[in-house]
């Protein structure tokens, strides 16, 4: 009996995560609460089984995450009884940092990007693990699964080392850290038949509901909490929706659905004509967006 | 025929879902050469399996206006090339990853680039695929570059290749054109022994043959690109093998449980089986193959697991696990070929790590046996080998390790060479035999033995390497320091740079290949000076860090005393009466140190002596004192 795509798919990540803990000083796992993530923390727990995993989780918290993440991410530190490190860029905080009112561009770049390097650097990891997927975007589908990062956390696309076998080469400068990428062959639609296969919890955010939205330039924000400006012709409304991947609720767009179970949602993805990442608003600000910002340090 | 990834019936998700997890999983690559349309195949292939998205096609017609090279029409290549250097250059310069499935199977798609510089790429690419699909142009056949891709292909084990013969819709579909170029390539193919060649006639851009028959080519009587892709057997030959698994990770979450962790490498493991762990040798039984979903009764190659043994053994990281009869060699030495992915030349004898299954040694490389010109295939003679070159080697390593031949075992025989300075993967290694040229030649047990000798003098051996500029003053104080030495009855020798260059090394230039055999030599003979007990002073430039590092290690730290005479260059070179610097500053005098070849600074030497603070007389003294402080003189 040969081992189905799936099966195989679990094989490599479990390899590649036993590799970074036999390698690396001080790993972390960088825990996004989104559905990948979901996955790559089940392959944790697969891949150290009987042990918990020998690492703890670490999320970047920008403060402006929908709260039933918050919830979730708390609720799944706890049942599973892991470490959970929530780090939240302090300057930001005091400059009132936000969305809405300093824009997506400048508000990812403070809250995401510089909070990962100041977390990164306050607990010195080594070694971070990462739910990001090749087929999720173009600059992406080049990375290795061993990316590294020089000091000041920059990935450098011309400077990569060929990755041949499963022989992964570990070794680093001091100051130097690893992103590792266990999901790096997986398809949305490997995770979504994966989550349903082993009955991986998710955020409910996933399954379609009514929730109060507003429409804004053709992209559905939910109404998260009350810093949500309104303007004066805008209301929300209750309408039956969904979320295709999860960031912060200002920047994250809803789809309408009836999608109210995972194989329901598969249904629709396959039916589906856009990509996960098209309600993401960080994407679409220049064609090769991903990769500067992958340059600057994003994940 | 092919059918998309669209729904069977609405109603009965749950069924497809089943169905879904029972598919299997094909990795196959595309190389070719540069403008043979392996960007557009591919972008075709996830077009027509839907795996494109409105957004990303409206990006794609975006994107086509603006750099595509297909007039009207959408450039699916720009749905392939990732990187912003790319799209400018109208090239892929990395290898690239892409997914779709199919009822049938899911495919991930490894694309790689086809400039010969890139071959360190196409080889990164192949060792993670079990097909490769090699591109040729109809109009031009077979080429060089055909040649060494699938020569690539073979050096890394695909057994199965797919000959894509593109571009029909320029040769106006001729059945006669494509005969050519099929018979063309078996011709050359043969030698290579590759177990199953398949050759397709179709155009990328039209779709001809890559997803349904062709009506342009009612010749052509063999399954659609795609068709082959979903239908091909791809049988994993590691499955029959005696069962192998080095172990990763051990895994101890109280004192009640060890579980011992790897991917299965080769065959299957139950347990039951008695199992050898290499390289010590020692014996086992299995006693449960444990898993987040149960124990399993049955572990085959390519699966994760954890593994519990009956008895009460130590086992670590790098060790391996294997049925008794297993095909694994256990030497400190084996033969194999390399591929050299480094800007860096190979240099022969320098020393660099190895990592191979889940392990890691010191290694000295020989010099070429060989080198694969890879236009001709003829093997050459080579003195080192540059990026992207092919040789045969044989390595020694500072341990014995457990391998298998990369043709029976890639998991065994596969190994990576790492620069020890750089940290970087500098060559990808397909170990062919464990005989090498030394087998017959084994060490002669010595009835006096180093410790004898040193018993019968007054101190301990030991080596002071004296590292640092041209006139940085190493020679002085050595000499100063030998003179203490040899008054207080402590016997010595001296062993310096410029005078070893005039007897033993004297066959030897400047390049970066000769310093590391200078230094090699020179590390060997204070070896043998250590052997006879006596404290042997090492006054040499050695300016590169893994050569201080390989004699460190060939003499074991508790010997060797690394000394840092550190001088800034200006005072260096206001001390040199030779006017050699003034030499190398006008081009006259090319390597030389600190001038136009690099001095690697010590990182952690055990003594750094700053001329520049210190007297020759006060720093032969601080090395005196050391000597004294550490226990080899008295």
């Amino acid at each position: 009996m040969t081992r189905s795509h799936l099966q195989k798919l679990e094989d490599e990540s479990i390899h590649i995560m036993r590799e970074v803990v036999a390698q690396a000083e001080r790993p972390a796992m960088l825990y996004s609460i989104g559905k990948d993530s979901s996955v790559m923390l089940h392959l944790a727990m697969k891949a150290f089984y009987p042990a918990k995993p020998p690492f703890p989780l670490v999320h970047v918290d920008t403060t402006w995450k929908f709260r039933e993440m918050i919830q979730f991410r708390d609720n799944t530190a706890k049942d599973l009884g892991l470490e959970l490190l929530v780090h939240t860029n302090p300057e930001g905080v005091a400059e009132g940092i936000g969305p809405f009112s300093h824009g997506s561009e400048h508000h990812t770049r403070v809250m995401k990007t510089e909070a990962l390097k100041q977390a990164l650097d306050k607990y010195q990891f080594d070694a971070v693990f990462g739910g990001a997927r090749r087929d999720e975007e173009k600059s992406r589908a080049k990375e290795r699964v061993f990316s590294f990062r020089d000091k000041h956390h920059r990935w450098d696309p011309k400077n990569q080392r060929p990755e041949l076998w499963g022989l992964y080469n570990a070794y680093k400068h001091k100051g130097e850290s690893i992103r590792v990428f266990p999901l790096s062959n997986w398809t949305e639609l490997d995770i979504w038949q994966y989550i349903y296969q082993e009955n991986i919890p998710i955020v409910p955010l996933y399954l379609a509901e009514e929730r109060p939205v507003v429409e804004r330039d053709g992209t559905l924000i939910m109404v998260d909490d009350e810093r949500m400006p309104l303007q004066a012709d805008e209301q929300a409304q209750m309408r039956r929706v969904r979320f295709r991947t999860l960031g912060c609720y200002p920047l994250t767009g809803a789809i309408e659905s009836q999608a109210s179970t995972i194989p329901m949602i598969i249904e629709e993805m396959l039916l589906s004509t856009s990509s996960e990442r098209q309600g993401r608003v960080i994407d679409n600000d220049a064609n090769a967006s991903m990769e500067q910002k992958k340059q600057e340090g994003y994940f | 025929m092919f059918t998309t990834d669209a729904l069977p019936a609405q109603t009965d998700i749950d069924d497809y879902l089943k169905s879904q997890n029972n598919k299997s999983l094909l990795r196959f690559l595309t190389c070719g050469s540069v403008d043979d349309g392996k960007s557009t195949l591919i972008g075709r292939l996830l077009y027509e399996s839907k795996m494109i998205y409105d957004d990303q096609l409206s990006a794609l017609h975006k994107d086509s206006k603006k750099f595509g090279t297909t007039g009207e029409g959408l450039d699916f290549a720009l749905l392939v090339d990732g990187l912003s250097a790319e799209r400018e250059q109208g090239i892929t310069i990395d290898v690239a990853y892409r997914y779709f499935s199919t009822d049938k199977r899911k495919f991930i798609v490894i694309d790689t680039p086809g400039h010969e510089q890139y071959t360190r790429n196409m080889a990164t690419g192949a060792s993670h695929a079990d097909l490769a699909v090699v591109m040729i142009d109809a109009r031009k056949g077979v080429l060089p570059q055909t040649k060494r891709h699938s020569y690539i292909a073979h050096l890394l084990g695909i057994k199965h290749i797919v000959l894509a013969v593109n571009k029909m819709d320029l040769v106006e579909y001729s059945e006669a054109r494509f005969s050519e170029i099929w018979q063309d390539y078996l011709a050359f193919a043969e030698s290579l022994n590759v177990e199953n060649i398949h050759a397709i006639p179709l155009s990328a851009l039209q779709g001809d043959n890559l997803v349904t028959a062709s009506s342009n080519m009612p010749w052509y009587e063999g399954p659609s690109l795609m068709s082959y892709l979903e239908t091909v057997q791809i049988n994993a030959a590691t499955q029959s093998l005696p069962f192998t698994m080095p172990i990763q990770w051990v895994n101890r979450p109280n004192l009640d449980f060890r579980g011992f962790t790897g991917r299965v490498a080769s065959g299957n493991l139950h347990p039951g089986d008695a199992i050898s762990i290499l390289p010590s040798n020692r014996h086992a039984t299995v006693e449960r193959i444990v898993t987040y979903d149960g124990d399993l009764t049955e572990a085959q190659a390519g699966q994760s697991i954890t593994c519990v043994l009956t008895e009460e053994i130590d086992v670590s990281r790098g060790d391996v696990f294997v049925t008794q009869d297993s095909h694994c060699h256990v030497s400190d030495e084996f033969t194999a070929e390399i591929l050299w992915m480094s800007e860096k030349p190979f240099i022969p004898g320098r020393q660099y790590l190895l990592r191979q299954g889940t392990t890691h040694a010191l290694c000295t490389p020989s010099k070429p046996t060989y080198r694969v010109n890879i236009h001709s295939l003829v093997h050459e003679a080579a003195e080192d080998l540059s990026l992207n070159e092919i040789g045969c080697c044989e390595i020694l390593l500072n341990r014995a390790i457990a391998f298998a031949p990369y043709r029976t075992n890639p998991g065994l025989g596969s190994f990576i060479l790492i620069d020890r300075a750089t940290n970087a993967t500098v060559a990808a290694g397909f170990i062919q035999s464990s005989e090498s040229h030394l087998a017959n030649v084994k060490s002669q047990p010595l009835l006096v033995d180093k410790q004898a000798r040193s018993g019968i003098k007054p101190h301990k051996p030991a080596i002071l390497w004296l590292t640092g500029l041209f006139c940085a003053g190493k020679s002085t104080i050595a000499n100063l320091v030998e003179l203490k030495m040899n008054q207080q009855g402590i016997h010595t020798m001296l062993l310096d740079g410029d005078n070893i260059r005039r007897g033993l090394n004297r066959d030897l230039g400047f390049s970066e290949a000769n310093r590391v055999e200078n230094i090699r030599r020179i590390a060997e003979v204070a070896d043998l000076m250590s052997e006879a007990g006596l404290i042997c002073l090492v006054s040499f430039i050695s300016p590169f860090a893994a050569e201080r590092q390989m004699a460190r290690t060939l003499i074991g730290d508790e010997q060797f005393v690394e000394i840092y005479v550190k001088t800034p260059l200006e005072v260096a070179e206001q001390r040199d009466t030779e006017g050699l610097y003034k030499k190398a500053r006008a081009g006259v005098i090319e390597d030389f140190t600190g001038i136009n070849s690099p001095y690697e600074e010590p990182e952690s030497p055990e003594l750094i002596i700053d001329t520049t603070e210190l007297s020759p007389e006060e720093s032969a003294q601080v090395i005196i004192n050391y000597l004294k402080q550490k226990g080899i003189t008295y």
